[in-house]
């Protein structure tokens, strides 16, 4: 490179001569033979020992998991359940009841679970007003409510499909024939009780419509502090999800019968979606889930084995 | 400086005829009629009849838009590309309900697309813009009446009919005819090389009736009409007449000065303006250069169609079965999912009608799984190539020093392409050559004169290993300082010492040619230094020549030169005045010039100079005294790489002149078309008879490390054609000399000069003629191609001349011949014209699909520039036509080597590797969106915030793939240079074929399922934090979303191997603003930001598993690829990834061991055959033919 000789050695040196001729300091790592079998074997190192901790945590939560659809349905309504869910003279309580497996400790996180209900379908999601929710009836962007914005040219408070469909079913929970109580406050997040929910805005002209969707709202109570809505809005994932119901804050022992009261409001059977009612409490990690632990651990053990075959073929070609 | 004014001569009798004709005939007929309407009214531009012709002002514009249209045209640019026309449909129906997210998240990531090409539009407009302000505010001086004097004005400010004085070695500011000059005859001297690349300088004369008007006072009283033709691009034709006085008088090309053209040797000149501005010839010619697309351009065209087709596929299924879930939902005339409200629906989500709401799901689909396609591509490869072209422009290693010229890169769309080149096709002159040409050698008389030795002869003696035997006498002579042009050492000669050989009067006329025959311009730069401006660098050797050995040409005047000359017998010099009555000027097709002048005696001498052929067959009886000597010489002369031109003269009696004369000046004054044909016939009639004085030889010097270039290049597996019009021999032995022909290469010659042909030639039956040698071609094409079969392992060169050539492009013949000719190393194309360059490399691009590269330097190379895929201009000395014909201007052929080798393999490597990764990341994005959608029913729902998605391409994943495509670097320019085999990775396209291509599409189809599946289980179901939350949408979102940021960015680190903190910076600095643009956007009002309300910093950060997740998914993720290249690396490596390894492990044992070996027998193969790289071109080749066929 003798053309470089023009210009002194200073500006040789200098970062931007050096970026301009394409040759600043670089590091340029090589997958050599050493770093592969080094780095897959780091990485099984890691990972093994974080799923088994992983796993253990899961493995130390208690989790109760009831389902209550079918059962909840008196025998000579299972032919037609969606009648019988649709029919308001029919009492809907019902009652369940499970052994403790394993000693709970406070908290213990109640939860009802749906399946096969579609709460991230598009035109779903998008039925709410979050401009409404937070500033109430003088604000104007309910359009995207539809269908359900307006009945009798009043428009509703909370708008929309979602909110419309509230979730209705209550449960009451009995050990040793003292009512244990349920915690039912901050179940909602705080940033949504603060921020997106307005405590100047009451549910107005809610469920007044022909078809009543969900529950219903006290209209005495700022949207604010209706956590259930809160927690029903906040869609879920995916199409077979938990919400939080309340809280049990005292610690239920090994064998406590409990025996659970709960109103069987909500329609699922018209499409066949199943309810469960959870109890559960949480590790640091939060509720039982085997999953991310056997990922872990299998994503670890294979990059071992790539390691160790790897290191075999090469050494025995090297033979050859 | 006083300059005198010139002795007074009326040269209008010697030189120029044309002028004085009362009356117009011909084409000056046409005057006033259609086509040639102009009126320009000399000397009055305020008139009122010139003002209301309105013609246009001197004010040039070459910029492509103009303030007002700029934002219309550059957009309607933009919208020519399918791509952006895809997502301006998108944008636009993104207002409709069918969108899937909000209408300003789609438009803003267009915008700044859109934006951003069209800035970069403007910068490069802007700059044309300013170049067209510095033109139009130069200054000329143009006449004001009312003074008698000239004032000076802006360029932009001239109108026509204005009087102008332009000075020595001003341009010319618009198209000016000609009144009178400095000179008193009105003669000036311009040179054209910014219009047609021609240095030489172009002689114009004024016309009689105003050649005297050379003084501001005399111009005052001057009128004249000026009826002429419109503005048109013929550069070389111009018809009108000047009405001066109730006379006409026609005007011809001979009295206009056009623009961009430059005054030399000429004080001045008063011209009047009848062109201005874009009426101009130089702008009327200005075209754009033919635009070129890169192959891999043309391919990625084709990845994005099967994008749109994956894309419309994909839409199809999602609207499927959300066709069926929909129709679900009413079923036996109950409404299942009662939650959606079937009974109260819109037309898309309706039950009663799932085909309507399917079909227009599709429609929705093709929007939200538009992250298939790469909405930035475009913009991110244009700002890569216009950044390499910067690296490309700045590189020190191909900055040439003493001609002060960096490499330029004139077009950027081609960088890639440089990486890929099959053929290189090289013109020698100029190219191989310096083009500065030395005078080495003479034969006078029938005897030897020089004993210099040339570089060809040095590299044949070395061929034949012989030991160069040291001159030592002729660098004892060096101590006198070298001259450029003259490098002949002979103390036979120098010094005066002529005089006492024996053929001392020969001699003396032999340089008295050289001197004089020639339209060289003496300039005198001091005392006993005098430099000349020649037309060809062959021209100013013959001077220097001359003038070193005594004959010292000082005073050039339209009439007369004037020699310095030792005289033999009293030994002092003494001036001798040559009376110049005719140039019979030097053209391809005569291949001579002569001129004929009086000499102080009285004597009427033509003296003569030109290509040995034309020369020998024009001999007189008498004068083939030294015919035999002086052929044998040229031929050697010729073999030694020199270019020879044979000398003769030829005494003239005056009544043979005087006829000869008047009728070639009635020639001369004939406005026909075929005045050029009976001016060349009459010149031929005089020049006959001739007597044969000897020949010189000029060397024109190989340019530093040719033999090593494509020494390196033919290593690289490159092929190598010369087209040159030299001689066989000549061109042979330039192959030898820069080693284009090797050590144990077989020679393949194709030739006319055969026994057979030449005695059919002799009875000149044309036909018969054209038959014999089509069949002889056919036969010697297939005996060569059956020899070259054979010995398959051998490396051959073909030889063919321009003849031969001819026949072989023959239809029929043309298929056997390129094949034969790709499988030689080399292919040597001697007596080839500028036409058939062209076609030549046409057909190599045709016949083998292949990337060609032309590089040549002069105007003949024109053609051959353009037609291939890349053409190379070398800015030389034979102007600027190639350059401004190239896409690349390289300063010499030394540079060519590290442009493709170094620059054309990265800028391959980092663009096919930019596009792989572009998709990859878009398919993983867009997959993503796709499983999700599964779960939601189809229903169009995106897993992710409007904003998280549009700023995608645009913030989190463009920096760190325009890094990869500006600096990323598999090997340093060192080893990139030490192992040419890394470049047929680009010839042979392995890093950007359909199984790398798709390889990465499955990879990141792959990713995304890894990402999709390994997320929602990790996270989604039980609580996600201590607290017993749990994740919902907006957190699978943002999860999901980091997963695929951190992904794509890490799958980036993996794939490049050089990290300087610049990648650092793009690579963490993008995966770090994802959580910056999260906690920011997250903390906008809920109504804004929606599901990403604090969701980080309340949701996420505080949950392990959140954490825990995007380690897993990552890692996960990476693995495919990690383990492919551990193992690809090890046990199947490509070229680079050999390098890398020997590079990082010097003294290991298997690698260096094979790398030793391969380095060595490439090194060994210096000057010997190249096996392995010759069988992979053969091989890649008959794979390609086979494809063909």
């Amino acid at each position: 490179m003798t053309d470089t000789d023009r210009g002194t050695q200073r500006d040789r040196d200098s970062a931007f001569y050096l970026f301009t001729q394409q040759n600043l300091p670089a590091c340029k790592p090589v997958l050599t033979p050493e770093w592969v079998f080094m780095t897959f074997l780091f990485i099984g190192f890691i990972f093994i020992p974080v799923g088994l901790v992983t796993l253990r945590a899961s493995h130390s939560v208690v989790e109760i998991v009831e389902r209550y659809d079918i059962g909840c349905v008196p025998e000579p309504f299972r032919i037609n359940k969606v009648s019988y869910i649709q029919d308001d003279s029919i009492p809907k309580n019902c009652s369940l009841s499970f052994k403790v497996p394993k000693y709970m400790k406070a908290p213990i996180y109640i939860y009802y679970q749906l399946d096969n209900y579609y709460q991230n379908h598009r035109r779903y999601v998008k039925s709410r007003s979050d401009k409404q929710l937070l500033h109430g009836q003088n604000q104007h962007g309910i359009s995207s409510c539809q269908p359900v914005e307006v009945n009798n040219d009043r428009p509703i408070i909370p708008c929309g499909l979602i909110a419309w469909s509230l979730f209705n079913d209550t449960f009451t929970f009995i050990r040793n024939r003292a009512e244990l109580k349920v915690n039912r406050k901050n179940i909602a997040w705080k940033s949504d009780r603060e921020h997106k929910f307005g405590k100047n805005v009451y549910p107005f002209n809610f469920q007044n419509g022909t078809l009543i969707g969900g529950g219903k709202l006290n209209p005495r109570i700022p949207l604010s502090d209706q956590e259930d809505l809160i927690v029903w809005m906040r869609t879920s994932a995916l199409p077979s999800f938990r919400k939080l119901y309340g809280r049990i804050e005292k610690d239920l022992d090994v064998d406590d019968v409990v025996v659970v009261h709960l109103m069987n409001n909500y329609n699922t059977y018209s499409f066949g979606g199943k309810k469960k009612l959870v109890l559960s409490t949480t590790s640091w990690l939060g509720g039982k889930n085997d999953f991310l632990g056997l990922a872990y651990v299998f994503i670890g053990s294979s990059s071992v084995t790539i390691a160790v075959v790897f290191t075999l073929l090469h050494l025995l070609s090297q033979r050859h | 400086m006083a300059r005198i004014r010139k002795r007074s001569i009326q040269l209008s009798k010697l030189c120029s005829f044309a002028c004085c004709r009362s009356s117009s005939r011909d084409d000056h007929a046409e005057i006033g009629q259609k086509g040639y309407s102009r009126v320009v009214y000399c000397n009055e531009p305020d008139s009122q009849e010139q003002i209301r012709l309105r013609y246009r002002g001197n004010y040039v514009s070459t910029t492509k838009y103009t303030a007002v249209n700029f934002i219309p045209k550059s957009l309607f640019e933009q919208f020519r590309r399918v791509a952006n026309i895809y997502f301006l449909v998108v944008a636009c129906v993104s207002f409709s309900p069918l969108a899937p997210y909000s209408a300003p998240s789609i438009i803003l990531p267009l915008v700044v697309v859109i934006g951003a090409t069209m800035a970069k539009e403007g910068v490069e407009d802007w700059r044309r813009n300013l170049q067209d302000i510095e033109a139009n505010n130069r200054k000329v001086e143009v006449y004001d009446k009312s003074s008698c004097s000239f004032r000076q004005t802006k360029w932009k400010d001239l109108r026509v009919g204005e009087l102008v004085k332009v000075c020595k070695d001003e341009y010319f500011p618009a198209d000016i005819l000609l009144l009178s000059s400095s000179y008193e005859d009105g003669v000036c001297y311009v040179e054209t090389m910014n219009l047609d690349g021609e240095t030489n300088l172009k002689l114009k004369h004024a016309l009689n009736v105003t050649y005297f008007r050379s003084s501001a006072e005399s111009l005052k009283e001057f009128r004249a009409v000026i009826k002429c033709e419109d503005p048109n691009e013929h550069l070389y034709s111009f018809i009108g007449t000047l009405y001066s006085d109730c006379q006409q008088y026609s005007l011809s090309p001979q009295q206009i000065l056009l623009r961009d053209s430059k005054l030399k040797n000429t004080e001045y000149i008063f011209g009047v303006v009848i062109f201005t501005g874009h009426d101009t010839k130089v702008m009327q010619n200005a075209t754009d250069p033919p635009s070129k697309r890169t192959k891999i351009e043309r391919r990625m065209d084709r990845i994005i169609y099967v994008l749109f087709s994956a894309l419309i596929l994909v839409s199809f299924i999602g609207s499927l079965f959300f066709g069926i879930e929909t129709n679900n939902d009413l079923s036996g005339g109950n409404y299942t999912r009662w939650y959606l409200r079937p009974d109260k629906t819109t037309v898309f989500f309706d039950p009663r009608r799932p085909a309507v709401a399917a079909f227009l799901h599709c429609l929705t689909g093709l929007m939200l799984y538009g992250y298939l396609i790469p909405i930035s591509l475009y913009v991110s490869i244009e700002i890569c190539k216009v950044l390499q072209s910067i690296f490309i422009n700045q590189d020190q290693a191909m900055y040439d020093e003493e001609m002060d010229r960096p490499a330029h890169a004139r077009t950027s769309n081609l960088n890639e392409e440089l990486g890929q080149v099959h053929t290189i096709l090289s013109d020698k002159t100029g190219t191989l050559t310096c083009n500065s040409m030395e005078f080495v050698k003479c034969s006078i008389a029938g005897t030897l004169y020089g004993r210099g030795m040339t570089e060809v002869e040095i590299a044949l003696a070395r061929k034949r290993g012989e030991q160069l035997t040291e001159q030592a006498p002729i660098d004892a002579s060096e101590s006198k300082k070298s001259i450029k042009g003259f490098n002949f050492r002979d103390e036979r000669i120098m010094d005066g010492k002529w005089v006492s050989e024996p053929q001392r009067d020969v001699i003396q006329r032999f340089f008295r040619v050289l001197a004089t025959c020639h339209t060289a311009v003496p300039e005198v730069m001091g005392p006993d230094e005098i430099m000349y401006e020649a037309e060809s660098p062959d021209e100013a050797a013959f001077v220097i020549a001359a003038r070193e050995v005594g004959f010292e040409f000082f005073v050039r005047n339209p009439t007369s030169i004037k020699l310095r000359e030792l005289d033999p017998t009293s030994g002092i010099r003494v001036d001798r005045v040559y009376e110049l009555l005719h140039v019979l000027e030097f053209s391809s097709a005569r291949k001579r010039m002569s001129v004929i002048v009086k000499n102080p005696e009285n004597q009427l001498l033509l003296l003569v100079k030109g290509a040995d052929s034309v020369i020998f067959e024009r001999l007189s009886k008498e004068g083939r005294a030294y015919e035999e000597q002086t052929k044998e010489h040229i031929e050697k002369y010729s073999e030694a790489g020199l270019r020879t031109m044979a000398v003769a003269y030829r005494e003239l009696d005056d009544d043979e002149y005087k006829t000869w004369e008047q009728e070639f000046l009635k020639a001369k004054t004939s406005v026909s078309a075929d005045r050029d044909v009976l001016m060349d016939e009459l010149a031929g009639q005089i020049e006959r008879d001739l007597i044969l004085l000897g020949a010189t030889a000029v060397e024109d010097k190989l340019q530093k490390g040719v033999p090593d270039c494509i020494d390196k290049l033919a290593r690289a597996g490159i092929g190598i054609w010369v087209l040159t019009g030299d001689k066989r021999g000549t061109a042979v032995n330039i192959g030898y000399a820069c080693s284009l022909i090797r050590h144990g290469m077989k020679q393949i010659v194709i030739t006319l000069e055969l026994l057979e042909i030449l005695a059919l030639e002799k009875e000149g039956d044309k036909e018969a003629i054209a038959e014999a040698s089509l069949k002889s071609i056919k036969l010697q094409i297939r005996k060569a191609k059956s020899q070259v079969t054979e010995e398959s392992s051998t490396e051959f060169g073909l030889i063919i001349d321009g003849k031969s050539l001819t026949y072989a492009m023959d239809k029929n013949l043309v298929d056997s011949f390129m094949d034969l000719a790709m499988r030689c190393a080399t292919v040597i194309c001697c007596r080839s014209s500028p036409k058939q360059k062209a076609v030549i490399t046409r057909l190599v691009k045709s016949v083998t699909g292949r990337t060609t590269l032309a590089i040549g330097d002069g105007a003949n190379d024109v053609g051959m520039l353009q037609e291939a895929d890349i053409g190379v201009g070398i800015s030389g000395v034979e102007g600027m036509q190639a350059v401004m014909a190239s896409d690349f201007a390289i300063a010499q052929f030394r540079f060519l080597e590290r442009l493709l080798l170094v620059h054309g393999h990265w800028c391959y490597r980092r663009i096919s590797m930019m596009i792989c990764y572009f998709f990859y990341k878009n398919i993983t994005f867009g997959f993503t969106l796709f499983w999700f959608e599964a779960y939601t029913s189809f229903s169009g729902q995106p897993a992710y915030n409007d904003w998280y998605m549009s700023c995608y391409n645009v913030f989190f994943t463009s920096l760190p793939v325009i890094a990869l495509g500006v600096f990323d670097q598999d090997v340093s320019a060192r080893l990139c240079l030490k192992h040419p085999l890394l470049y047929q990775e680009g010839v042979r396209n392995i890093l950007f074929n359909w199984p790398r291509i798709l390889g990465w599409m499955f990879n990141g189809l792959l990713s995304s399922i890894i990402i999709y599946f390994l997320t929602t289980n990790s996270i989604t179901g039980p609580a996600f934090r201590k607290d017993g939350q749990v994740a919902d949408y907006s957190v699978l979102g943002v999860t999901m979303y980091t997963c695929v940021v951190w992904t794509v960015n890490c799958q980036m680190a993996l794939s490049i191997n050089y990290f300087t903190w610049i990648q650092h910076l793009f690579i963490w600095g993008s995966i770090a603003f994802w959580y910056i643009f999260l906690v920011v956007y997250g903390s906008i009002p809920p109504t804004v930001s929606t599901t990403a309300y604090k969701v980080f910093v309340e949701a996420c950060a505080p949950s392990i598993l959140y954490w825990l997740t995007t380690l897993l998914v990552v890692i996960a993720a990476l693995l495919p690829l990690l383990s492919y290249r551990a193992f690809q690396i090890r046990f199947r490596p490509m070229e680079h990834d050999r390098i890398q390894i020997q590079r990082r492990r010097p003294e290991s044992t298997e690698y260096d061991a094979t790398q030793r070996r391969l380095s060595e027998s490439s090194e060994a193969r210096t000057s010997s055959e190249l096996p392995s790289e010759v069988r992979i071109r053969i091989d890649s080749l008959k794979a390609s033919s086979k494809r063909k066929n």
